[in-house]
């Protein structure tokens, strides 16, 4: 009971200081406010008004049409029309347009005998795009009257650059996951050392409360802060990008609960190894760009090497991204991924152990 | 009586550096027990080791009856500490730091609402309750820091230097405060650099490079002072003071208004003599008397450095 009372009086002063500092405040709506508006719209796959460049090499009324039929579909906008290959390359290579549309010299005998009359060129460097051209590829605008019915592949797509393939609905829900990542890690590994900074931590730990309270006290308050930015993420994706929630709301938010703990507790160690705030902040860096880049949020679990994958396997992040991916998408619950659960609370109390460990009421 | 605090052999090494160096203690109970000493002359690490803060390299510190590092949570609950720097929270109020060092002291409820009003009341607080920490004067937070060192009525409050960011009011009726403590059964061990705030103290050890050069209470340590104490007033001080400064015999020279304040070795027979000698030609009008030492002659003589026949720096070779 006592245990209780010192440790919440630990979190209760954490919790004060928090909502005191009106800037931290302010970056817990605003961090992850700022993260989903621009991840979100960078891969929003309602794609409009690309900017095209056309090379109109047969000049003939069907060609001309064609062209109409692709600016009609709004998803690109005819900003640029070529008189050569040589200005097509340039305008695509300066970036000015995105997309390109090449109408061979002889449309109408190419489109009677089947063959690839129009070739639609995409910058392969953006992601996302060669799904843009595919789409277009398929629209059925190119069945005429009097074109045999193969005429569908009379489009070629062509990527110029080498793209990667990933989509909207797999990104979102992970996204949740990268964003407390990053938040909660930093909350929890300034915990320690600010006490330190600011030369309350010689008081405090001359008093009787224990290294567990401490911890545990400290760690408390963003357990809530971090569901509330899950709200926050999910809300606005689900709203804004239209992000699917199949599975349980309750679901969710446990597990979510699980996650943050974990980074907060890893957050938590890394105030205890450290002597400076700085210091703290970039170790925790040094954590985040490994979680963000091998969890599975970018690049595909599956195709990465064995290595990164064992390394993956110590990262909260990657099985937390397999959870809300299931819950949310798949519409999975929770009892369906009982490993990626009891990882998450392994490296919890492994953290939280080790930061208690490695934390002494001492000065020296 | 017993000794609230005990140490005995206590030594603490940085790197190469003796911080503190085979230290032995009694601080009597229900005493204020003085630390003078310059900065850097061990305090603030003997404070640290009895609060369990810092580890002993050596040696031991028994208090209130356990082992300062050992038992160092027992020792926690009935020790209050003053650290020296402001160490209560900025951003939290004057009532939120009290109720927090309440609650991290396990007083709840009415027992902890009594206690910081009492406090509050105590240290003239009140008017502030409400404002962050960071907000008050130096002479109102070392007020909040002394309330809230004592909101669990701790048996020894353990005052790193307290007074050494507050004007002189805010001193006395700080000083004011600790005799109450004490009178109500309080010991206290406070750390200085004041001479008037040692004197004010039932014992007090002086500390230089980390050793407990004297001790005692301060009218014994001024009638034992290891120097005769001579006061010069005469025409031309600055020549007076010239020639004493090249003598052998002379520990220190102050000048007080007009007139030379001299410490000499005790082991000279007639100190008064051997000034009028040394004067002699020198400055026609001389006054020279032999006066009674005060703490800060027992400070100086204590702490001067030494030839190479004095006690401690043979010691330290």
């Amino acid at each position: 009971m006592s245990w209780l009372r010192r440790m919440s009086a630990i979190a209760s002063k954490e919790t004060r200081q928090l909502l005191r500092d009106r800037v931290t405040f302010g970056l817990i709506i605003g961090i992850p406010a700022m993260q989903i508006m621009l991840f979100g719209y960078a891969i929003n796959f309602d794609v409009r008004d690309l900017d095209a460049v056309v090379l109109d090499q047969a000049r003939t009324s069907l060609s001309r049409q064609l062209v109409g039929d692709l600016a009609a579909t709004q998803v690109m906008h005819i900003a640029w029309q070529a008189d050569s290959g040589a200005e097509f390359d340039r305008i695509m290579e300066r970036g000015d347009a995105n997309i390109g549309v090449v109408i061979l010299p002889d449309l109408e005998r190419r489109l009677a005998d089947g063959a690839a009359a129009v070739q639609i060129v995409v910058d392969g460097s953006q992601p996302s795009l060669e799904n843009v051209a595919q789409g277009l590829a398929a629209m059925p605008m190119l069945r005429r009257p009097g074109t045999p019915p193969q005429a569908a592949s009379s489009v070629a797509v062509r990527v110029a650059y080498n793209a990667e393939k990933r989509t909207a609905v797999q990104v979102v829900p992970a996204l949740v996951g990268t964003i407390l990542n990053i938040t909660m890690v930093i909350f929890t590994a300034g915990a320690i050392v600010r006490e330190r900074e600011r030369g309350n931590l010689e008081l405090l730990i001359t008093t009787p409360v224990s290294r567990g309270q401490l911890m545990t006290g400290k760690l408390l308050p963003y357990i809530l802060i971090g569901l509330v930015q899950t709200t926050l993420i999910l809300l606005l994706g689900h709203t804004l990008f239209r992000v699917p929630i199949v599975g349980s709301l309750a679901e969710l938010y446990a597990g979510a609960a699980l996650f943050i703990a974990a980074t907060l507790s890893l957050g938590l160690f890394i105030s205890t190894i450290t002597r400076t705030q700085f210091q703290a902040f970039q170790v925790a860096f040094m954590t985040m760009l490994p979680s963000i880049l091998m969890s599975g949020f970018v690049f595909p679990f599956d195709g990465m090497p064995r290595v990164a994958q064992w390394i993956a396997q110590l990262l909260p992040l990657t099985h937390f991204v397999e959870i809300i991916r299931g819950i949310v998408l798949r519409g999975a619950h929770l009892w369906d991924m009982p490993v990626q659960l009891g990882k998450l609370g392994l490296f919890f109390v492994v953290m939280l152990t080790a930061s208690v460990l490695r934390f002494h009421k001492r000065l020296d | 009586m017993s000794n609230a605090i005990t140490a005995r052999g206590l030594t603490r090494r940085f790197g190469s550096v003796v911080a503190v160096d085979d230290v032995d203690l009694d601080v009597p109970a229900q005493q204020i027990y003085g630390f003078l000493g310059p900065n850097g002359s061990g305090k603030s690490t003997t404070i640290r080791m009895m609060c369990g803060l810092l580890k002993p390299s050596a040696g031991r510190v028994t208090v209130l009856g356990h082992d300062a590092l050992a038992e160092a949570e027992t020792v926690r609950l009935k020790l209050g500490y003053m650290t020296q720097k402001f160490s209560l929270w900025d951003d939290l109020s004057v009532r939120e730091n009290l109720d927090f060092m309440c609650s991290v002291y396990g007083l709840t409820g009415a027992e902890r609402r009594a206690r910081v009003a009492a406090r509050t009341r105590e240290y003239d607080l009140g008017e502030f309750a409400g404002r962050l920490a960071g907000t008050l004067s130096g002479g109102q937070r070392q007020r909040l820091a002394l309330a809230a060192a004592t909101l669990h009525e701790p048996q020894l409050l353990l005052l790193d230097e307290p007074t050494s960011a507050v004007d002189p009011q805010s001193r006395r009726d700080f000083w004011e405060k600790l005799f109450e403590l004490v009178a109500r059964g309080s010991t206290i061990l406070v750390s200085t650099h004041y001479m008037d705030e040692a004197e004010r103290c039932h014992r007090l050890a002086i500390l230089d490079r980390g050793r407990v050069v004297v001790e005692g209470s301060p009218k014994q340590l001024a009638r034992e002072i290891d120097a005769s104490v001579v006061e010069v007033e005469c025409m031309d001080l600055p020549a007076a003071r010239k020639a004493l400064a090249v003598e052998p015999a002379v520990l220190s020279i102050a000048q007080l208004g007009s007139r030379l304040h001299v410490l000499m070795k005790r082991s000279l027979a007639e100190p008064e003599r051997h000034v009028e000698r040394v004067l002699a030609g020198r400055c026609e009008t001389a006054v020279i008397e032999r006066v009674g030492a005060t703490l800060e002659d027992v400070f100086v003589a204590a702490t001067a450095p030494r030839d190479a026949a004095g006690g401690r720096d043979a010691r330290a070779a």
